[in-house]
């Protein structure tokens, strides 16, 4: 129970499980909030442009206006539809981000669910994600949803793989499954991050290739897992409409997009902490305080979501037959060849 | 085996480049203007909306004529010699405009209308944001007449027109009389 602050502020044990669910929750509302205008900004920035100018102080109200406008819209169920599970798959899907969220740690005192097999959880529960985007795909009725989720399967399962690979060779490394316990192991300057090859002596310089490249390795494959350009082929507008969520409105549309953004942060997170330290302060015991742990990791997370808009204003759409190419045949290889270096490091650590 | 290396070389490298360039695009300055509250600046030469100056227009009616798409209609009564004052520049005033319209739903701003203009009556402005509702709102009235100064104008006229009559009758009946003095001496 020393995990979580909140137990030790509130004595009624209901309450405070309670604010502990809801405290991510606003979390997860205010970034998204705050990801939708920096989607927004930066694409427009990249392409010279202003953005959006006209709501609030230079256009910083827009996710607000945006997310208003998609509430009030029509919620429209297809005749043809199968209801119950086109009703539901938004709601899964965005449960299943939500539901991520337990095990992240904000900081060493505040996680909401210290399990100690954190990552593998958190593995398991993104894998959701897929089952949602089937499920509204299939029940829409519709070819354009059901390519979409086919594609979407296609690619979420092979990209598995090596993100699976990449996790397991942190985990050997670290020697845990605990994000906490991974993210104390990084603590001190940042050269003992994973992705610097971790807390080690001065001859781990020549693993630092493979520690790089199984983090180059887990940034793509979680791109795919995310549906994010250049994997996007899930909903490639220019092939097929929107794919699984064409026929989608209104507060389910906003749902889907909410557990996008919900993932992408999760995604962002998972780097940071298994690759770039966490709660850690880069620079030792500078500014690494009890308040300033959670900005930290907020501010490295935000930084790979940042990674991810501009990644997608800079590079096109993938070919699926391109995007089968680099998961098995390029990603998959490297992964075994980083796993097989690492463990040998490991054995001579 | 090494192609495939390279490969994976050239795709890692591209995108790190493609990176650099929207890196920099997006620290640079925007181009947008914000339209409404910041303009572009309008050449004065710009042809747009036209304008007449009511003060300077005799209805010689040739920008009518110029005009390829019949957008201006004009009518206009004679004025009365002498007793009209006179244009704005100096001219003589030869006629009074009583209609000037022109529909700038048809106008091409082609600009054919201001070249044979002799007095420089109706020329462009940079004003172009007037669009309407209504295509009827597009006819913009530069010149019109009430009913009553019609009356006067043409009354005038009338009587203008009369006593020259009755002075080229009176000149005509005096000749004439002239004459048959002659005949009987």
């Amino acid at each position: 129970m020393e995990y979580n602050f909140i137990h030790s502020l509130i004595d009624n044990t209901i309450l405070a499980i309670i604010l502990i669910t809801l405290l991510p929750l606003g979390f997860v509302v205010i970034y998204a909030l705050i990801a939708i205008l920096g989607e927004l900004k930066i694409a427009s920035f990249v392409q010279e442009r202003l953005g959006p100018m006209r709501t609030g102080w230079k256009g910083t109200m827009q996710p607000v206006a945006e997310v208003v406008k998609l509430l009030q819209k029509e919620d429209i169920t297809p005749d043809a539809a199968d209801k119950p599970l086109f009703n539901l798959a938004p709601f899964l899907m965005f449960a299943g981000a939500f539901a991520g969220f337990a095990v992240i740690p904000f900081s060493p005192f505040f996680i909401p669910a210290n399990i100690e097999l954190g990552l593998f959880y958190l593995f398991a529960i993104g894998s959701l994600a897929v089952i949602g985007l089937v499920m509204g795909g299939w029940a829409s009725n519709n070819k354009y949803s059901l390519l979409g989720a086919m594609r979407s399967v296609a690619q979420i399962i092979s990209y598995e793989v090596p993100a699976a690979m990449a996790i397991l060779t942190v985990a050997m490394m670290a020697n845990s499954l605990n994000l906490n316990e991974i993210s104390a192991n990084q603590s001190g300057w940042f050269w003992n991050w994973y992705i610097f090859g971790g807390p080690g002596p001065i001859w781990k310089i020549f693993f630092i290739p493979f520690t790089i490249g199984i983090a180059l390795i887990y940034l793509v494959s979680s791109l795919a897992e995310t549906n994010r350009t250049p994997f996007d082929i899930p909903e490639g507008e220019s092939e097929i409409v929107a794919g699984y969520h064409t026929e989608y409105s209104g507060m389910k549309f906003a749902m889907f997009f909410f557990a996008e953004y919900a993932n992408m942060f999760i995604v962002a997170s998972i780097i940071s902490y298994l690759f770039f330290g966490g709660w850690n302060s880069p620079f030792g015991d500078f500014l690494n305080y009890w308040w300033m742990q959670p900005i930290w990791f907020i501010l490295k997370s935000f930084f790979f979501v940042f990674v991810a808009i501009w990644l997608r204003w800079t590079l096109p759409r993938l070919r699926v037959d391109q995007l089968m190419y680099m998961s098995w045949k390029v990603l998959l290889p490297m992964s075994f060849l980083c796993f097989l270096v690492l463990g040998i490091y490991m054995m001579l650590i | 085996m090494v192609n495939y290396f390279k490969n994976i070389w050239l795709g890692i490298y591209t995108v790190l480049v493609g990176m650099k360039l929207t890196l920099i695009h997006l620290f640079q300055r925007n181009v947008t203007i914000q339209y409404p509250d910041e303009r572009y600046p309008i050449p004065d030469n710009a042809r747009n909306r036209l304008y007449l100056d009511p003060d300077l227009c005799d209805a010689c009616n040739r920008c009518v004529r110029a005009c390829p798409v019949k957008c201006i209609t004009v009518e206009s009564i004679r004025a009365v010699p002498g007793k009209t004052p006179s244009l704005k520049n100096g001219d003589k005033r030869n006629m009074w405009v009583t209609l000037y319209q022109i529909d700038f739903a048809k106008c091409c701003f082609c600009g054919l209308c201001t070249e044979p203009c002799p007095t420089n009556a109706i020329n462009h402005t940079t004003e172009f944001e007037y669009s309407s509702y209504k295509r009827e709102d597009l006819i913009y009235t530069f010149v019109k007449m009430s009913d009553e100064e019609k009356a006067q104008k043409l009354k005038e006229l009338e009587e203008w027109q009369a006593s020259k009559k009755k002075a080229a009758d009176e000149a005509k009946a005096k000749e004439d009389s002239n004459k048959k003095e002659v005949n009987k001496e």
